[in-house]
């Protein structure tokens, strides 16, 4: 089975964010990057499939040069090649735009199964892997957390809302997203890095913004608050006194 | 174009609460631009839910009505909206923001050559579409300039579904012509995943912890703040994914929905998914290191520190104060 994996370096989870002075973004130097969590998944998913039904597994991923850390991360668990799509302005793209590259890197790879993670922890849009599937004209199913590969094609797990699930069955080639938690992560061996180093990352320049956006980022702020939080000054010990004291004589829980 | 249609979803026989929302939020646009409202109802046999949406303030009801729409599939879906707006050509078009828009609204957009703005908060004049960024920590703006209709789908609870009047619409059918081979997915019955032993709706008082408790040797600490309190305790989905506590008590869009008298949040940071799932509590309490997380944004009491420092702290104060 070839599989291509489309993934996505993000902020760090703990990173600091500050606003940057164009308003649009956030000052990307002050940040840590990692791979996206659900698209951590996506290849583990992608590797599992290997190792059962061998193949290959390709990852894409679409970004500036520091991308190429993530990536090698990816080829070091063990992808055996990359596309690296080099595009400076990822955050002025919508979901379409973005999903467009993508579909035009690896078009000509004809791949079996696309997996990306089902959203992405910076922009959030949740749209990558539904757009390539529509692009590519394949089926898809998305928020996946077990894949089982059928005489027919597949049979996936479906996480629906509130604790329910569903079995699809689809033929390949197919387009999933996949959901956070369906498979244990592995980690990179020494081996792993070692070998990632003499691996193909093949760079393809981003094509240039074709006119603006349909949907347009004009700027971003801090949310409002939903409540006014009090915030309960003092050391720990300090601290958890008067909060107790608040719970019971001003919130009347305790 | 003109007019704004609102796609309801059905949830056990009837519109789900966050459709009432997305129709609150497609009268929000159309009052901004003076146009009129249509109710869209999909499916099979649509009957009672058309008569359900047709007592609402809307111009009128659209039943989408196909035997390939009985189970929820993209394909059928999306060809059959996707007729229903080239007919109707609404200038907006608006979901609410569940598992199953999310499923299939980004293709049906994007083979109009448009886009999906999703997880929409509010709505502002212009229209200015504001959703989250970095996990609930930002907010973005966004302007939509297609030449085509306008997709929006919002979040659950974003906008009030006890704003809508009561009307008496009229319903109109629209049969869209689908083809069982253009349905590629065959969908099973939706089950439950185990048999649910910890209701954690019912729990007059919650501890719940998140990423911040770091290793699960850790969670002793907070499994004996809950005891002190009389509290269950609760998780947000990170922990449950990685084995740590039973998928049972998960708190948020894919686990449980809880609103007890007090929440206590150990170590979560606050994601929408989480959100959704206990915003509705009476009292929130947030312990977190970092002041911006988004869980501050709706708790009624924070602490900023160490979880490792505050939590036992806090069970010994409550352990004094019950005597």
């Amino acid at each position: 089975m070839k599989i291509i994996v489309a993934i996505k370096q993000v902020p760090e989870r703990d990173a600091h964010i500050r606003i940057d002075s164009s308003g649009k973004w956030i000052e990307e130097s002050d940040v840590q990057y990692a791979m996206n969590e659900s698209d951590a998944y996506a290849l583990e998913e992608a590797l599992q499939l290997r190792e059962k039904h061998s193949g290959e597994v390709i990852v894409v991923s679409a970004g500036p040069e520091r991308v190429g850390t993530t990536i090698r991360e990816a080829l070091a668990k063990g992808a055996d090649r990359a596309i690296h799509i080099d595009c400076n302005d990822l955050n002025q793209r919508d979901a379409l735009g973005v999903a467009r590259l993508i579909a035009d890197a690896i078009r000509p790879d004809n791949a079996d199964l696309i997996l990306t993670g089902l959203q992405s922890d910076d922009l959030g849009y949740g749209q990558t892997g539904v757009i390539l599937a529509e692009l590519l004209g394949v089926p898809h199913a998305t928020l996946i957390l077990h894949v089982e590969k059928t005489d027919a094609g597949l049979k996936v797990k479906r996480e629906l809302e509130a604790g329910f699930f569903q079995e699809i069955e689809l033929p390949l080639p197919a387009a999933l997203t996949i959901q956070s938690g369906g498979n244990k992560l592995r980690y990179a061996t020494l081996m792993g890095i070692k070998k990632a180093k003499t691996k193909e990352m093949r760079v393809v320049t981003a094509a240039a913004l074709d006119g603006a956006p349909v949907a347009v980022l004009d700027g971003i702020a801090h949310p409002k608050k939903q409540r006014s939080t009090q915030i309960i000054p003092g050391d720990a010990k300090q601290a958890a006194a008067t909060l107790v004291e608040k719970l019971k004589f001003e919130a009347r829980i305790l | 174009m003109s007019g704004i249609c609102v796609v309801l979803e059905e949830r056990d026989g009837r519109i789900g609460r966050i459709s009432w929302e997305a129709l609150a939020a497609g009268k929000l646009l159309a009052a901004q631009s003076g146009q009129p409202v249509s109710a869209v109802v999909i499916g099979a046999s649509t009957e009672s839910i058309a008569n359900e949406a047709a007592t609402k303030a809307v111009n009128n009801v659209i039943r989408v009505e196909h035997p390939l729409l009985a189970h929820y599939t993209s394909d059928g879906y999306t060809i059959a909206l996707h007729q229903l707006i080239e007919k109707e050509s609404p200038t907006a078009v608006v979901f609410p923001h569940t598992y199953q828009v999310r499923d299939f609204a980004p293709a049906l957009a994007a083979r109009m050559n448009e886009v999906l703005i999703g997880d929409v908060v509010a709505i502002g004049e212009g229209p200015v579409f504001t959703r989250q960024l970095l996990q609930g920590r930002l907010a973005g703006n966004y302007r939509h300039q297609g030449s085509g209709p306008c997709f929006v789908s919002v979040q659950a609870g974003a906008f009030r579904a006890d704003a809508i009047e009561s009307g008496s619409a009229e319903a109109t059918n629209f049969t869209p012509t689908i083809d069982a081979a253009q349905i590629r997915t065959e969908p099973g019955e939706p089950f439950r995943g185990s048999a649910q032993t910890v209701d954690l709706g019912s729990a007059p008082l919650i501890v719940s912890v998140g990423r911040g408790i770091k290793e699960a040797d850790n969670l002793p600490i907070v499994q004996e703040l809950a005891t002190a309190l009389g509290a269950e305790l609760a998780a947000s989905r990170p922990i449950c994914d990685n084995g740590w506590l039973p998928m049972e008590r998960q708190v948020g869009s894919s686990g449980q929905t809880v609103s007890p008298k007090l929440y206590l949040a150990v170590g979560i940071s606050g994601a929408i998914q989480h959100l959704v799932g206990m915003k509705g509590s009476q009292c929130i309490v947030a312990i977190n290191k970092d002041p911006d997380a988004p869980i501050f944004e709706v708790a009624d009491y924070g602490i900023v520190g160490d979880l490792f420092e505050v939590v036992p702290a806090l069970t010994e104060a409550i352990k004094a104060a019950k005597g």
